[in-house]
């Protein structure tokens, strides 16, 4: 019997309340249940989710005779679900993190509670190892033509030396993966784990992103003819296709796929995670709104002629994602051209974390390390 | 690859990883090896000249001969050579890229006609042309890389190159005082290549060599990249170059308990024929096979079989697969 089974079976008095919140470890997961757990005076819980498919706010039962909230939910193995509580309170929703829960993933907008279902664990590849060697963080600027001054973060692997030639990789939102996605300590410790190769990073942010990463021709020329070019004046890099990698999530991932679009042949590899890649198969209008309207005449041109403009494409992206069915359509569309396509799913949301967890798979893929070639 | 002739090494000794507590000095003493030993460590790279817990484990004197080291100095004093020699590796790595992708599809192939509804006699058939592919692939890949490495020697003549010429002749010095030569593992691509860029084999002609994981490798006649555990999730085993080949009729493959999916039958038997005739060794710390005049005497490792079974305890019966439709395409 489940553990709440059990505290609604048993006298709903306040001794049992407490002993049913002493035990803790909420929210509680049991095999492939949730059960979330508010305890307070109100007038209604809501649970708030992000998960696609379901109702985005579920209500929470009081139990009978105490304060104690709770809505139990199917959540599948191995899935990761970020949340918050709605407390009605006169007439009024007040939206909280969940106070009987410590996991919070941060984002730009604040932070939200995190659950895990039965089998997810947080790669240990994300905190810091003291045993790594760390890589220097930067951040310099360039005068652009394009776009004006514009800083951009720096990463410098720990082993870098002036005879060696350096992949690159340019990352879209690029300081919120260095803040929410710990990108910094995962290229420490996959580099040191031999598993990505020592690669020099630009993380780029961009001032107005929903434009600029909206297939704007301006971004494209602005990375390619002049921000690659400048930090391959700094750093040793290899100037093949095969050591330029681009990469982004949401908006980012759009950018990425499009600025590569455009310049075939010179980004040999791609990281998308859970782009934003809407379409129409008919006409023109789309329901996400204006935003997305340049997105789509960028989908639906692609979609309409598919092309090869790289080698190897990384796609991830979240089950519970609304965005889900136009990343698994662009599998097969990246495939047909030839292209060597590695397409992952996660049963994760639209977040940082779920962005975070894939980095290991893709990037080793994209720029492996040394490790298949090192036997000590 | 340097010499066209087999080189004379008496005896070599493969060893596997030295891990904690190493087995190499007790191989050493094993071959009544006391007086100096050139230490080979290039593949380590950089780390290279962090050898002094690896010299404390060998028990006998050791001169470090800096391979990689070296090779930086030609690197940055021969311009002209060094473009010529980072032009060859990338010639290398995209053809190393070209057969992997051939690989997985070949792989795919293979799976796809494995789940077909058809009679099992056909299916078995099916297997045995889809392994003669992997051979050929092999094997094409190593003539193919045989072939630039050779138009590559005979254009720029590495040894007349005054620097490395030097070095040579340095390492020649060096080499004539010790017994023995000594060759760790570490990254087995950037080994070979500064094994060969000084043509150490050559210069160690006559003394016994030891060598354990991507130095045992590198010995061999065929370089094989293995790993089941990739972080990408999965990955084909494929060839990375001809070894130097004075340890040969067999594949190296080292640190198994870490790198290889040991009960994983279909998968152990499908890369053992893929393999054969040579033998596959699975070397975790501990193991070795020794050779006397390129024969192995003896051994004490895991062997992988053409049946798809771990041999643990293999002493060095070699393998008897053989495939008649490989020998109709290449040899």
């Amino acid at each position: 019997m489940s553990r709440i089974s059990s505290f609604l079976a048993g006298p709903h008095t306040p001794q049992a309340a407490d002993a049913f919140m002493a035990a803790g470890g909420f929210p509680i997961v049991e095999d492939s249940t949730i059960t979330f757990v508010w305890r307070g005076d109100a007038e209604a819980v809501h649970l708030k989710h992000w998960v696609f498919g379901l109702p985005s706010s579920q209500q929470l039962a009081r139990v009978d005779g105490t304060n104690v909230w709770y809505l139990t939910m199917q959540l599948p193995p191995g899935s990761r679900v970020e949340y918050k509580l709605e407390i009605v309170r006169g007439g009024h929703g007040e939206w909280t993190q969940d106070p009987l829960n410590n996991a919070i993933a941060r984002d730009p907008f604040g932070g939200n509670s995190v659950a895990h279902g039965t089998g997810y664990s947080v790669p240990d590849w994300i905190y810091p190892d003291p045993s790594a060697a760390k890589g220097h963080l930067d951040e310099i600027w360039i005068d652009s033509n394009t776009f004006g001054r514009r800083g951009f973060g720096l990463y410098i692997p720990s082993r870098f030396q002036r005879t060696r030639q350096y992949p690159l990789l340019l990352v879209h939102d690029g300081h919120d993966y260095l803040r929410y996605a710990s990108m910094g300590t995962v290229l420490d410790n996959l580099i040191d784990r031999l598993e990505l190769a020592d690669t020099i990073v630009v993380f780029t942010s961009s001032p107005n992103r929903l434009k600029e990463y909206a297939d704007d021709p301006n971004h494209a020329k602005f990375l390619t003819e002049e921000l690659v070019p400048y930090v391959e004046r700094l750093f040793p890099l290899d100037a093949h296709p095969q050591g330029r990698c681009i990469m982004g999530a949401s908006f980012g991932a759009v950018a990425a796929l499009s600025t590569a679009y455009r310049y075939p042949g010179f980004y040999g590899r791609l990281l998308l995670q859970s782009g934003s890649f809407a379409f129409t198969d008919i006409g023109d209008r789309n329901h996400r709104g204006p935003l997305f309207d340049p997105v789509v005449a960028f989908m639906n041109k692609f979609r309409a002629e598919p092309a090869v403009f790289s080698e190897r494409v990384f796609v991830s992206v979240g089950t519970y994602e609304s965005l889900i069915y136009e990343n698994r359509s662009l599998q097969p569309l990246l495939q047909s051209t030839g292209m060597d396509v590695r397409y992952v799913e996660a049963r994760d949301g639209h977040n940082w974390e779920n962005w975070r967890d894939r980095l290991r798979e893709g990037l080793s893929w994209l720029m492996p390390g040394p490790f298949l070639h090192v036997y000590e | 690859m340097p010499a066209a002739l087999p080189i004379p090494h008496p005896t070599i000794a493969l060893l596997g990883p030295q891990g904690p507590g190493p087995d190499v000095a007790a191989v050493l003493a094993e071959l009544k090896i006391r007086g100096r030993v050139g230490l080979v460590r290039a593949g380590f790279q950089e780390r290279e000249a962090e050898d002094g817990a690896m010299v404390a484990s060998l028990g006998v004197p050791a001169v470090n001969l800096l391979l990689h080291a070296r090779g930086v100095e030609v690197f940055r004093g021969d311009a002209e050579f060094t473009t010529a020699y980072q032009a060859r590796q990338q010639r290398l790595r995209n053809m190393q890229a070209l057969y992997r992708i051939r690989l997985e599809k070949t792989e795919e192939a293979e799976h796809a006609i494995s789940v077909r509804y058809v009679d099992p006699e056909l299916l078995a058939q099916e297997e045995k042309v889809a392994v003669d592919q992997f051979r050929y692939l092999d094997v094409d890949h190593i003539e193919r890389c045989t072939a630039v490495r050779d138009a590559f020697e005979a254009k720029w003549t590495p040894g007349q190159r005054p620097l490395i010429a030097r070095h040579r002749a340095e390492l020649a010095a060096q080499l004539a005082e010790c017994e023995a030569l000594v060759i760790a593992g570490g990254h087995v691509a950037s080994l070979m290549n500064r094994m060969t860029l000084f043509d150490v084999l050559a210069l160690a002609a006559g003394k016994p060599i030891i060598a354990w994981s991507a130095g045992a490798m590198m010995l061999t006649d065929r370089v094989v990249l293995f790993h089941d555990y990739p972080p990408y999730g999965s990955d084909i085993a494929q060839v990375l170059d001809a070894g130097l080949g004075i340890a040969p009729g067999i594949v190296v493959l080292p640190d198994p308990k870490r790198r290889l999916k040991m009960d994983a039958r279909a998968g152990i038997q499908r890369f053992a024929r893929r393999m054969a005739p040579a033998t596959c060794v699975a070397m975790d710390h501990g193991a070795r096979v020794i050779f006397e005049q390129r024969k192995i005497v003896r051994a004490l490792g895991t062997r992988l079989t053409t049946q798809g079974v771990v041999e643990m305890g293999w002493i060095g019966t070699p393998s008897r697969f053989s495939s008649p439709t490989l020998t109709r395409m290449k040899t």
